[in-house]
C-alpha cells in the first residue's frame, strides 16, 4: 500500500472512529450526568441502553412493513426507547439507589451490578419468549447504502467528501447527526434553563441546593430520566450500527463509555463527549494495526488484532490518568480538611 | 452516640448455653449428610432413597451441614463441642462423605477457594477501602504460573523455542544475568541515595531506566534459559515433575505479589472510582493477554491436563482410609486448602491488629488525616494490594490443579464482582463474615440454583423461566435486597455496623453522600485497636453469642 491509498484509508478509519466515537460519548453522557450528581458508577447504564436498543429493535420490526418514511421510523424509535430507557432510569433510581442515599459509596454500586444482572435476565425472558435472542435490526430501506449514492440529491456535500476520499454509509451520517442534535439539546438542557442549574446545583452541593429551596430528589430523578433518555438514544444508534444486539451485549460498551467518562474527567459533559471520541478512535486505530505493521515490516504488530482495542483503551486511560489523574477535562478537587 | 462508647455496660442478658443444640444438630446433618451421599444405601431406603436424591434436597442437606460449621462459631456453647463441630465437619465427616460423591470434596475446595480469596479481598476492599475490581487478575496469575509448567504446554513452548533459538547462545544467557545484576544493583544504589539526599529528577530518570533494564536483563535470560533447555523438551511431555509443586506454590505467590506491586505502582495513586475502573481495565488487560498469547496460554481453549503435587504418603494415607486412587488429588487438595485457609485467616488477624492493619484502617476511614499522622500512603496501599493478591496467586493454583483445566473464561470480569459481592455479603471487615459470605454465595450459584432448576426441569415452565436459567436474576435479586435490607452484610464488622447507623441522627453530613467516612473520623471514641480485640475476643471458644 503506497502512500496515496494510505491517506484515504487513514482518513476513512478515524473518520470511523469517530461514528463509533459519538456511540460511546452518549452512553459516556448517561454515566457522566449520574456520577455528577451521585458519585455512583451506575453499572445498570448498560443495561439501560440495551433496553434502548431493545425498544428500538421493537420499533423497526413492528413498522418494518408500514410505508411510512425510513427517517419517520427512526424518530419514533428514538422516542419510544427513549421514554421506555428513561422511565426505567428513574425506576431504578427510586427502587435501589433512593433508599441508599446515606449507605457509603459501595452499597450502591453492589445495589447497581444487581439490577444490571436482573434486567440482563428480564431482557433476556421478554425476548426470549418470542423466541428470539439475538436481535437483528430491520432497518428502513437505504440506510445501510452509501451517503449520497444518488449524485442528483446532495451533490455538494458528499461530492466533498468523496473528494477527500471519505466514504461513509447514510446510517453513519444519520448517527452522527443524532448525536449532535442530542448534544446540543443537552446542552441547552443543562446550561441554559432552570432546571438545568437546579440540577447543576444539587450536583455541587446537595444541602445547600435543599436550603435553597431545590427538591433535591425531583432533580436527582430528572438527572436519571435525562441520563435513561440518552441510554435509549444511544441504544437505538448502537443498534443501527452493530446490527446485532442482545440481552447481554451491553457490557462491552457499557465498560468502554464507563473509561470514556473516566478519561474525559468523569463529571464533565463535555470530556465525556471528547473521551467517547478519542476511545473510538484508538479502537478503530488498533483494529487496523495489522496493516501499519505490514507496511512498517513489523511482524509483531500484524498479530494484534480487535481483541486488542479494549486493552488499548485502559493503556490510553492508564497513561492519561498517570499524568493527569482526574481525566482530561476534569477539574482537580482540592482536599478539605 | 452512647452505644459507642465502650465503657457501657454490655447488653444484660447473655446468649443461652447451647451446647447440647449444638452437638444433636451436628449428629443429625452429619448423618443426614453420609445417608444422602451414599450411593448403595439410597437403593435399599426406597422411597425415602428418592427423597434424599432429590437435587434440591440435597443442597439444603449440605447448607446444613455447612451450617454446623457457623453455629459452632456463633453460639455459647462448651469448648470441647465447639472444637468437635468444626474440627470434626471439616476433617472427619466432609472427607468421609465425599469418599462416595466426589462432587462434595470439589464443593468444599471451591468454597475454600473462595473463602480465601474474598478475604484477601477483603484486606483490600474492607479494610484498606480501595476498590479493586479486577481481583481475579491475580488468581489468574496464580493459576496459569502453575498451569503453564505442569502440563504438555511446557514442552511446547520449548520446542517453539528450540526452532527459533534467534541466534542465542550460552554468552547471550551471561549478558542478560549480567544486564539484570547491574540495573538491580544500580536501582538499588539509587534508591540509597535517594533516601539520604532530595531525590531530584535525574536520579528518578535513572532509576526508570534501570527498571527499564532489569526487565530487558530478565526477559534476556529467560529467553536464553528456554532456547538453552530446548533440547529437554521431549522428556518433558506431562509437565515438570509434581514434586516441584511447593516451589511453585511459593513463585504463584510471589508472582501474584509482584504482578500486584506492578499494577498498584501506577494507579494506587488514583481514588474511589478512578481505580476501580482501572482495576477493572488492568484485570481485563490480563484475561485478554491470555486469550491471546496462544504460545504460552493455549489461547482460549485453555491448558489442561494439569498435575497435581506427588505426595506419596500422603497418597498411602488415603489408601488406608479407603479412598480410590482417582481421588487421592482431591482429598490432598482439599486438606491443603484447609491448611491454607488457616493460614491466611491467622495472617489477617496478625495483620489486622499489626500497625500496618491499623494503618490500612485509617486511610480507609479518612486518607488526609492519615497522611498527616504519618501514614506512607502509596506504600500501605501497595502492602495491602500485594498482600491481597498474593493469596489470590495461592489460591489460583490450587485452583488449576484441581479442574486440571484452565481457560481465560474462569478469569472474567464476573468473577470478580462475584468475590467482590461475597466481601459485601458476609460484611466488610469482618473475616468470619467475608467466609460465610463466600459459602452461602459458592453454594447458591454451585449448588442450589442449578439444584432448582435440575429439581424443576420436569414441572412444564417454560425453558426460558427454568431456575436453572435465572441464575442472575435471583443472584441480583439477592444482592439488592440484601443491600436494602442489610447493607452492613450478613456478619457485620461490628466498628463498620456503628458506622452505618449512628448516621440516622447525624443528618448534616450524612446528607451528602460522604457522610459516614467524615462523621466516622470524627467523634468516635472506638479506636481501631480496640474494634478488632474485641473481635477476636468473639471468635474465642468462649464465644459470646452476639452476632
Amino acid at each position: 500500500m503506497d502512500l496515496a491509498t494510505l491517506l484515504p484509508f487513514v482518513v476513512n478509519v478515524i473518520v470511523g472512529g469517530l461514528v463509533l466515537g459519538f456511540v460511546y460519548a452518549i452512553i459516556a453522557l448517561g454515566y457522566t450526568m449520574v456520577y455528577g450528581v451521585l458519585q455512583l458508577i451506575n453499572f445498570a447504564h448498560s443495561e439501560v441502553f440495551v433496553t434502548g436498543a431493545v425498544v428500538g429493535f421493537e420499533v423497526f420490526r413492528v413498522l418494518a412493513p408500514n410505508p411510512i418514511n425510513g427517517y419517520l421510523k427512526l424518530l419514533i424509535a428514538l422516542v419510544a426507547a427513549m421514554i421506555v430507557s428513561g422511565l426505567l432510569n428513574v425506576l431504578i433510581e427510586r427502587l435501589a439507589y433512593r433508599p441508599l442515599r446515606n449507605a457509603p459509596k459501595l452499597v450502591p454500586l453492589i445495589t447497581a451490578i444487581g439490577v444490571s444482572l436482573i434486567l440482563q435476565d428480564v431482557l433476556r425472558i421478554i425476548e426470549g419468549f418470542q423466541g428470539r435472542f439475538d436481535l437483528t435490526y430491520t432497518l428502513p430501506q437505504g440506510f445501510s447504502g452509501r451517503f449520497c449514492a444518488a449524485q442528483s440529491s446532495c451533490a455538494g456535500l458528499g461530492n466533498a467528501l468523496r473528494t477527500i476520499g471519505i466514504d461513509l454509509q447514510l446510517k453513519d451520517v444519520i448517527l452522527i447527526a443524532v448525536s449532535l442534535l442530542s448534544l446540543a439539546v443537552l446542552n441547552y438542557l443543562v446550561n441554559r434553563t432552570r432546571l438545568g442549574k437546579a440540577i447543576r446545583a444539587v450536583a455541587q452541593d446537595r444541602v445547600t441546593a435543599g436550603l435553597m429551596g431545590i427538591d433535591a430528589n425531583r432533580m436527582i430523578s430528572a438527572t436519571f430520566l435525562i441520563g435513561g433518555a440518552l441510554g435509549g438514544i444511544s441504544g437505538v444508534l448502537f443498534g443501527m450500527k452493530f446490527g446485532t444486539v442482545n440481552a447481554y451485549s451491553g457490557f462491552d460498551p457499557g465498560i468502554i463509555a464507563f473509561t470514556a467518562a473516566v478519561l474525559g474527567g468523569i463529571g464533565s459533559i463535555p470530556g465525556a463527549v471528547l473521551g467517547g471520541l478519542v476511545l473510538g478512535v484508538i479502537q478503530n486505530l488498533i483494529g487496523v494495526t495489522n496493516v501499519f505493521g505490514g507496511l512498517l515490516g513489523v511482524a509483531n504488530l500484524e498479530s494484534i488484532d480487535a481483541s486488542y482495542q479494549r486493552i488499548g483503551a485502559f493503556i490510553v486511560l492508564v497513561l492519561i490518568l498517570i499524568f493527569k489523574p482526574t481525566g482530561l477535562l476534569g477539574k482537580s478537587n482540592v482536599e478539605k480538611v | 452516640m452512647t452505644a459507642v462508647n465502650p465503657g457501657a455496660p454490655r447488653r444484660a442478658q447473655s446468649a443461652p448455653d447451647r451446647t447440647f443444640l449444638l452437638v444433636l444438630i451436628f449428629l443429625v446433618t452429619s448423618a443426614l449428610l453420609l445417608v444422602s451421599h451414599n450411593g448403595d444405601l439410597l437403593e435399599n431406603l426406597g422411597g425415602l432413597g428418592a427423597v434424599l436424591r432429590n437435587p434440591i434436597v440435597e443442597a439444603v442437606i449440605v447448607s446444613l451441614f455447612l451450617a454446623n460449621v457457623l453455629f459452632a462459631y456463633l453460639w455459647r456453647a462448651a469448648a470441647w463441642a465447639k472444637a468437635l463441630v468444626g474440627l470434626g465437619s471439616l476433617l472427619l465427616v466432609l472427607p468421609w462423605a465425599g469418599q462416595e460423591d466426589t462432587s462434595l470434596l470439589d464443593l468444599s475446595i471451591q468454597i475454600m477457594i473462595f473463602a480465601a480469596l474474598a478475604l484477601g479481598l477483603n484486606i483490600v476492599v474492607g479494610l484498606a477501602g480501595l476498590l479493586d475490581l479486577g481481583y481475579v487478575a491475580f488468581f489468574a496469575v496464580g493459576a496459569y504460573t502453575w498451569g503453564i509448567f505442569a502440563s504438555p504446554r511446557f514442552a511446547e513452548i520449548l520446542r517453539y523455542y528450540g526452532e527459533n533459538p534467534g541466534g542465542t547462545n550460552a554468552l547471550t544467557l551471561a549478558l542478560g544475568l549480567f544486564l539484570t545484576a547491574i540495573t538491580a544493583a544500580s536501582m538499588i544504589y539509587i534508591r540509597r541515595l535517594q533516601r539520604s539526599a532530595r531525590p531530584t529528577r535525574a536520579s528518578s530518570w535513572s532509576f526508570g531506566l534501570a527498571s527499564f533494564g532489569l526487565v530487558a536483563g530478565l526477559l534476556l535470560t529467560g529467553r536464553a534459559l528456554l532456547v538453552l533447555n530446548a533440547s529437554r523438551a521431549a522428556g518433558l511431555g506431562a509437565g515438570i515433575d509434581p514434586s516441584f509443586f511447593w516451589l511453585f506454590l511459593a513463585l504463584s505467590v510471589l508472582s501474584a505479589a509482584v504482578v500486584g506491586v506492578l499494577i498498584g505502582l501506577p494507579v494506587l495513586r488514583l481514588k474511589g472510582d478512578y481505580l476501580a475502573i482501572i482495576t477493572l481495565g488492568l484485570g481485563e488487560v490480563i484475561r485478554v493477554l491470555a486469550n491471546n498469547l496462544d504460545l504460552y496460554s493455549a489461547g482460549s481453549q485453555g491448558i489442561t491436563p494439569i498435575g497435581s503435587a506427588s505426595v506419596p504418603w500422603f497418597d498411602r494415607l488415603a489408601g488406608t482410609l479407603g479412598f480410590q486412587p482417582d481421588q487421592y488429588y482431591l482429598l490432598f487438595l482439599y486438606v491443603l486448602v484447609l491448611v491454607l485457609v488457616a493460614v491466611i485467616l491467622l495472617v489477617n488477624v496478625r495483620l489486622d491488629r499489626s500497625r500496618i492493619g491499623r494503618a490500612w484502617i485509617a486511610i480507609r476511614d479518612d486518607e488526609v488525616a492519615a497522611q498527616a499522622m504519618g501514614v506512607p500512603l502509596v506504600q500501605t496501599k501497595l502492602i495491602a494490594f500485594a498482600t491481597g493478591a498474593s493469596f489470590a496467586g495461592a489460591m489460583g493454583m490450587i485452583f488449576a490443579a484441581k479442574q486440571t483445566f484452565v481457560s481465560p473464561e474462569s478469569f472474567n470480569i464476573f468473577q470478580s464482582i462475584g468475590v467482590l459481592s461475597m466481601v459485601i455479603l458476609g460484611g466488610m471487615g469482618s473475616f468470619p463474615g467475608v467466609i460465610l459470605g463466600a459459602a452461602v454465595v459458592t453454594l447458591l450459584n454451585l449448588r442450589i440454583l442449578p439444584g432448582l432448576g435440575e429439581a424443576t426441569a420436569n414441572l412444564g415452565i417454560p425453558q426460558q423461566v427454568n431456575p436453572g436459567q435465572l441464575q442472575r436474576l435471583i443472584f441480583g435479586v439477592i444482592l439488592v435486597t440484601m443491600m436494602l435490607l442489610r447493607p452492613e452484610g450478613l456478619l457485620p464488622n461490628k466498628r463498620r455496623a456503628l458506622e452505618l447507623h449512628h448516621d440516622d441522627n447525624q443528618e448534616d453530613d450524612s446528607a451528602q453522600g460522604t457522610g459516614p467516612a467524615l462523621t466516622a473520623g470524627g467523634g468516635d471514641v472506638f479506636s481501631p485497636g480496640y474494634a478488632t480485640e474485641q473481635e477476636d475476643e468473639h471468635a474465642g471458644t468462649t464465644g459470646r453469642g452476639t452476632p
